[in-house]
This record gives C-alpha cells, sequence and structure tokens, in this order.
C-alpha cells in the first residue's frame, strides 16, 4: 500500500467511520428510512459512488473479502477504480466471486446468485428521495414521508398507466420496506426488485451527495408499488444470453456491427463466467463417462 | 463477435499515463513550476483557495499544476486533501477592522475616515490585449511607494450603524455549524449559508446574483465597501488561555448596503448583505455579498419569487465539486437502465402498432 501511506485503514479516520457507523445503525433500525450523515468529501467525484464508499470504508475489516460491480460487471472502469481504491488504503483481499465476497459494493445491479445471510450488499446512490422527482424540497419529502403521505407517487404511476396502459418506470422503481417507508432501490432494474425482498443479506444504501444513509435488514419485506389491476412486473427477454445460454437473468444488449446486429449477454459477468464453468465441467464429465 | 464493450485496469493506467504527458506538454518548453504558478497566477490561486476552503497558495498552486490549470478539477484536489486533515480548534472571528488595508473602495461615499485607497485592480485598465507581455521581456515598472502610516479604517457600514440606519448586524454567539461535517437541513442558519456561498461556484453565484440584479429578486445593492488586505488569524489554545497569531492571511471582504422598505413592527433601514473570500477575489466576496442578502428574503418577510431567494435551491447546487461529479457521472455507464428503458419503449411502439393494426382493421 505503498500510495497510501499517511492515510488511515479504508481511507476514513476512525472518528467519521464511528459517525457513520452510527448512522447506519439508525439506519438498520428503521428500514428504509433516510438517515442524514456528515458525508465526507471524497477523492472520487460525487455520483460515481462517494456514498457507497464510505458505507464500505466503515464497516470494512482485515478479513472481509470485497467484491464491486457497475453494471454488474466486475470489469468496468468505475468498479476497478473503486476496487483498487480498497485495495490500495485498505489492504484486504478482493473477488470477483460473488459466492466468496462478505461485502459487494454495486452501482446498478444486485446479483443474480442469492445472496446469503452474513453478506452486505451497499448500493451507491446518486438521489436517495423517491419523491425528488415530484417534490423537489427536502423540507417537504422529509414531511412526507412523516406522515407516510404516498398518494402523490400512487398518482404518478397511475397516470402512466392511464396514457401508456404500463407503469412506465424501468428502473430505481420505488419500493415499500417493511409497510412504512417509501425508498429509492437505486437505479437497479425493476428486474432487480424481488430480490431485495427479505433477503437473507444486509442491505446498505449511500447517497455520498445527499449525505442520507439507508438500509433494508435482512429477511425485510420490500414491496414494489403496483396497483390490483396493475401489478408488478419485471423485463423480460425474449433470448437468451448468448455466451452462457441463461433464460433467466438480466440481459445487456450488445451492438455487434455497423448493419446495427446485435446479441444479448448476461450483465452479471460472474454469473455467466460461473455456468460457462458448471457447463464445461458438466461436459467434461460426460466425456469421462 | 462479443465486442469488449468494457474496460479494463491497462486502459485505466494508459489513460493516467496519457493524462500525465498531455499536461506536460511540449517537452522542448521548459516545466512551469508550482512555485511560478504562486507568484504568477495569484486570482487563480486565490479561487481554488476559496472554494477549496483551505488557505495553502502553495498547495492550491500545485493542485492548479496537477488539473492542467482546471479550476474545478484543482478546487476537487484540495477538497479531498482537506477532507483528511485533523481539525484541531476554531480560531477567533477575524477583526477585518485591523486588516492591514491594499485597496478600499466605497460606493457610497465619497470620502471617509481612513480614506479610499485603489490599491491593484484590473477596475481601471483598458482591455487592450499587451503584446510586450507576448515577448516575456522584463518590464521594469516605477512605484510610487507612500510611507505614511495607514489610519485606522473603520467598516463604512458601522458609520452607519451609528446612526440606526441600517440593521445591527446579527449576532452570531453559537459555534457555527460545519458544513463539512454535519449534513444541512432547510431552512438553514445564516452561517450555514454563508459557508455553503463562499464554498460555492464562482461562475454560479455570478450568474445568480446578475439574474438577481435584473429583476429576477428584489436586489438593489449598494457597495458600502469592499476591502482587501492581510489580517491576523488568531487562536486559543486550552492550555494558553488566551489568543495568540496562527497565520497571517489575505482576506477580500464586501459588505452591501440594501434597500428594506420596513415592516410592521420594523422602522425603514438599510440591510446588509455580507461577503468574503481568500486572497484577493473581490467577484467572490460580492457576488456572495449580493446572494447572502438574496436569501434573506424569507426571514426580512419578503416575497420569495425567483429562484435566487430560494435557500434550497440555490444551496443545494452551488458547489462545483459536486455539481461537476454529478454531471461527470453521465459518462459511467448505464447500460442497464438503459436497456431497461430501451426494452419499456419497444413494448410500448409495439402495443400501439398492434393497436393501430387493429383500428384500422376495424375501420375496413
Amino acid at each position: 500500500m505503498s500510495q497510501a501511506d499517511g492515510y488511515n485503514f479504508a481511507y476514513l479516520d476512525e472518528q467519521t467511520k464511528r459517525m457513520i457507523r452510527r448512522a447506519i445503525l439508525k439506519a438498520v433500525a428503521i428500514p428504509g428510512y433516510q438517515v442524514p450523515f456528515g458525508g465526507r468529501e471524497m477523492p472520487l467525484p460525487h455520483g460515481w459512488g462517494t456514498g457507497g464508499m464510505q458505507v464500505t470504508a466503515s464497516v470494512i475489516g482485515t478479513d472481509d473479502r470485497l467484491k464491486v460491480i457497475d453494471q454488474g460487471a466486475d470489469d468496468t472502469t468505475n468498479a476497478i477504480s473503486i476496487r483498487r481504491f480498497f485495495a490500495r488504503t485498505a489492504g484486504v483481499e478482493t473477488t470477483e466471486k460473488t459466492a466468496d465476497a462478505t461485502l459487494i459494493q454495486t452501482r446498478h445491479r444486485i446479483p443474480e446468485r442469492p445472496l446469503k445471510n452474513g453478506q452486505i450488499l451497499i448500493y451507491q446512490v446518486p438521489v436517495p428521495e423517491p419523491l425528488r422527482f415530484i417534490e423537489p424540497r427536502d423540507s417537504e419529502t422529509r414531511k412526507m414521508h412523516a406522515l407516510r403521505e404516498y398518494g402523490a407517487m400512487q398518482v404518478k404511476l397511475y397516470e402512466d398507466v392511464a396514457r401508456f396502459g404500463h407503469i412506465a418506470t424501468s428502473y430505481d422503481y420505488p419500493v415499500m420496506v417493511n409497510g412504512r417507508y417509501m425508498m429509492c432501490p437505486s437505479p437497479i432494474p425493476k428486474f432487480d426488485n424481488p430480490k431485495m425482498d427479505r433477503m437473507p443479506a444486509l442491505q446498505l444504501f449511500g447517497a455520498g451527495f445527499e449525505k442520507r444513509i439507508y438500509a433494508v435488514p435482512p429477511y425485510t419485506e420490500v414491496k414494489s408499488l403496483d396497483f390490483d389491476d396493475h401489478p408488478f412486473e419485471v423485463q423480460q427477454w425474449e433470448g437468451s444470453c448468448e455466451i452462457c445460454g441463461s433464460d433467466h437473468s438480466f440481459l445487456d444488449e450488445v451492438i455487434t456491427d455497423d448493419a446495427g446486429s446485435k446479441m444479448f449477454v448476461c450483465s452479471d459477468t460472474d454469473y455467466c463466467r460461473e455456468r460457462l464453468a458448471e457447463q464445461s465441467a458438466a461436459t467434461t464429465e460426460e466425456v469421462a463417462l | 463477435m462479443y465486442v469488449a464493450v468494457k474496460g479494463g485496469e491497462r486502459a485505466i493506467d494508459n489513460a493516467h499515463a496519457l493524462l500525465a504527458e498531455r499536461r506536460r506538454g511540449d517537452r522542448k518548453v521548459t516545466e512551469l513550476s508550482v512555485a511560478q504558478i504562486q507568484n504568477q497566477l495569484p486570482l487563480a490561486v486565490d479561487r481554488v483557495m476559496t472554494e477549496g476552503s483551505v488557505y495553502d497558495p502553495e498547495l492550491a498552486a500545485l493542485a492548479l499544476k496537477q488539473a492542467s490549470g482546471d479550476a474545478v478539477e484543482a478546487i476537487f484536489l484540495l477538497r479531498a486533501y482537506r477532507t483528511t486533515l485533523p481539525r484541531f480548534g476554531y480560531s477567533e472571528p477575524l477583526d477585518t477592522e485591523a486588516m492591514q488595508i491594499e485597496r478600499r473602495i466605497s460606493g457610497t461615499f465619497k470620502d471617509l475616515p481612513g480614506g479610499q485607497t485603489l490599491g491593484a485592480t484590473y477596475d481601471y485598465t483598458h482591455r487592450l490585449l499587451d503584446f510586450k507581455l507576448l515577448a516575456e521581456g522584463e518590464q521594469p515598472t516605477e512605484l510610487e511607494t507612500d510611507d505614511r502610516p495607514l489610519e485606522p479604517c473603520p467598516r463604512v457600514l458601522e458609520l452607519l450603524n451609528k446612526e440606526g440606519l441600517i440593521e445591527p448586524s446579527p449576532k452570531a454567539d453559537a459555534r457555527p455549524r460545519d458544513i463539512t461535517r454535519e449534513p444541512v437541513d432547510y431552512p438553514a442558519e445564516r452561517a450555514v449559508r454563508l459557508q455553503n456561498l463562499v464554498r460555492g461556484d464562482e461562475g454560479f453565484l455570478l450568474s445568480l446574483s446578475y439574474a438577481s440584479m435584473r429583476g429576477y429578486g428584489d436586489s438593489h445593492p449598494f457597495a458600502g465597501e469592499i476591502r482587501s488586505g492581510r489580517v491576523a488569524v488568531e487562536l486559543v489554545p486550552e492550555e494558553l488561555g488566551f489568543p495568540i497569531v496562527v497565520a497571517d492571511i489575505a482576506l477580500t471582504e464586501c459588505e452591501m448596503v440594501n434597500q428594506f422598505h420596513g415592516s410592521k413592527t420594523e422602522p425603514a433601514q438599510f440591510t446588509r448583505g455580507y461577503g468574503v473570500s481568500f486572497g484577493y477575489n473581490e467577484r467572490k466576496a460580492m457576488t456572495v455579498a449580493l446572494m447572502e442578502r438574496a436569501l434573506r428574503a424569507e426571514e426580512l418577510g419578503e416575497a420569495v419569487n425567483y429562484p435566487t431567494q430560494d435557500q434550497e435551491f440555490v444551496l443545494s447546487h452551488t458547489d462545483c465539486v459536486s455539481a461537476n461529479g454529478f454531471v461527470s457521472h453521465l459518462k459511467l455507464p448505464h447500460y442497464v437502465d438503459f436497456q431497461s428503458e430501451l426494452e419499456m419503449i419497444r413494448r410500448l411502439r409495439r402495443e400501439t402498432a398492434e393497436r393501430d393494426g387493429q383500428t384500422e382493421e376495424a375501420e375496413v
């Protein structure tokens, strides 16, 4: 950790980490409630994961194994940059395997492989307030949460149904946590929303720029908003992943030439690789038999 | 074939190397030293110190060098350094009345105790390119010096205060909150608003204050006083119990005089707008003073009709590091969100096409 000399373990000083841990404890105690915290300036720009990084820095220990993904992939540049940051400042082990990670910092996806109790999923959140685009003032939205006044969001969703025949929100789809607080799941596709419900792992959300932390404790109910006659539904693809053949994962569309040809591949690179490895192991076994 | 859409560790390393190379530029040209930036680009250094919230001309110059002259990037570098520094105390309030005046002007009084001093300013220069500078020959300048000791320079607004014509300066005895350590909640108190504005982006505040003077606000100010010079920073160490001077910093302060027509409880009197900046950044000090007054609309019982008077609108968007970060985060991959939107749009279009098809059939 040559370049990190002169900095504390995981960059933040211990007082700051303690302050953030207190905010996390409060967030866990009130699932879905946005806890204001003294967000620090980080050496990365706002909107690039500073909230997630502050949460990670506050909960990470020397025994942890960290995985960082962006768009589901371990090899996107910002994921690499954040993983390197912690490898350098905390000297912890990093991994690309979802199953082996104790901490997973993510931007925009939940891994396809179900998470276990004991793992912590840390979301990077740009805008933590689900009501922000309905009411821009924080002083107002805080009141709306306090009074559980969420009618405006139902109206917005209803307007979608009236205009398009569907709820037209496809990512950052609002959820109710533990039947009390409305929460932004961060800009994950709504495809991932069902994974949040009663997830055995602890889910922490950090918004650095907006100075808010919130949480969903393990096994907590997370319900996506909908209507009785327009139940919540997730994206579906006609094809399957052209690398591993998965027909149940979130697929990225890749344009392969200038004639508009395209292919679909798993957005979760670790899941795709794991399935490929299983398949080739199975083929080898068959050959051996 | 699968197109390589994802970057890698090597790409990042190479990008950094390329950046260093571009920053250095043509190696036939002498490398720019930090001392040169500090001494010869002092206004750039002042801006970086002010918005970076660290008074350290050398580090600000280093940040400018490292950022290839990009002020916002340099401010970001200095902020990221500042956030790791320990805080060992609060200084005493600065006594700007005791400033070693280098420049002092008033737009309200022709003459006043202590007099006006024009000082170093671009104000009355004709903006003609000086091609002599292009030749890079040192031009000896003839400076007229004045050895007379400085007269005391009482603040202009205090002269008005003696007559009760201006509101007294709001007293703030409590230790101000530190907005770099605590989240802001609205409505924010004056100390918080001022901290936010001083750290705010100069261009944003300049444009907002311009708007507030052009009808998008209720701003009719007079520049009561602008003063620049050096001020002593005093600290009371716990073990001593009396103040000692720990630094000597250059500062620019601006006090605006604004109209106020009075209310049911208050007689008509002038109101204040206060601004300050590190170094000789007069533009910044003035815009802070204008915006500080604009944001007092609510507490003074004025109508809040424009974004320039709206605390949450102004204070949430002043910070250049935050603004730049959030805008530039659009450069990050959004494949997943975009894919979700593509799926939705395709579905909606398919449904519209199907519906239109059905209507046509029905018509036939």
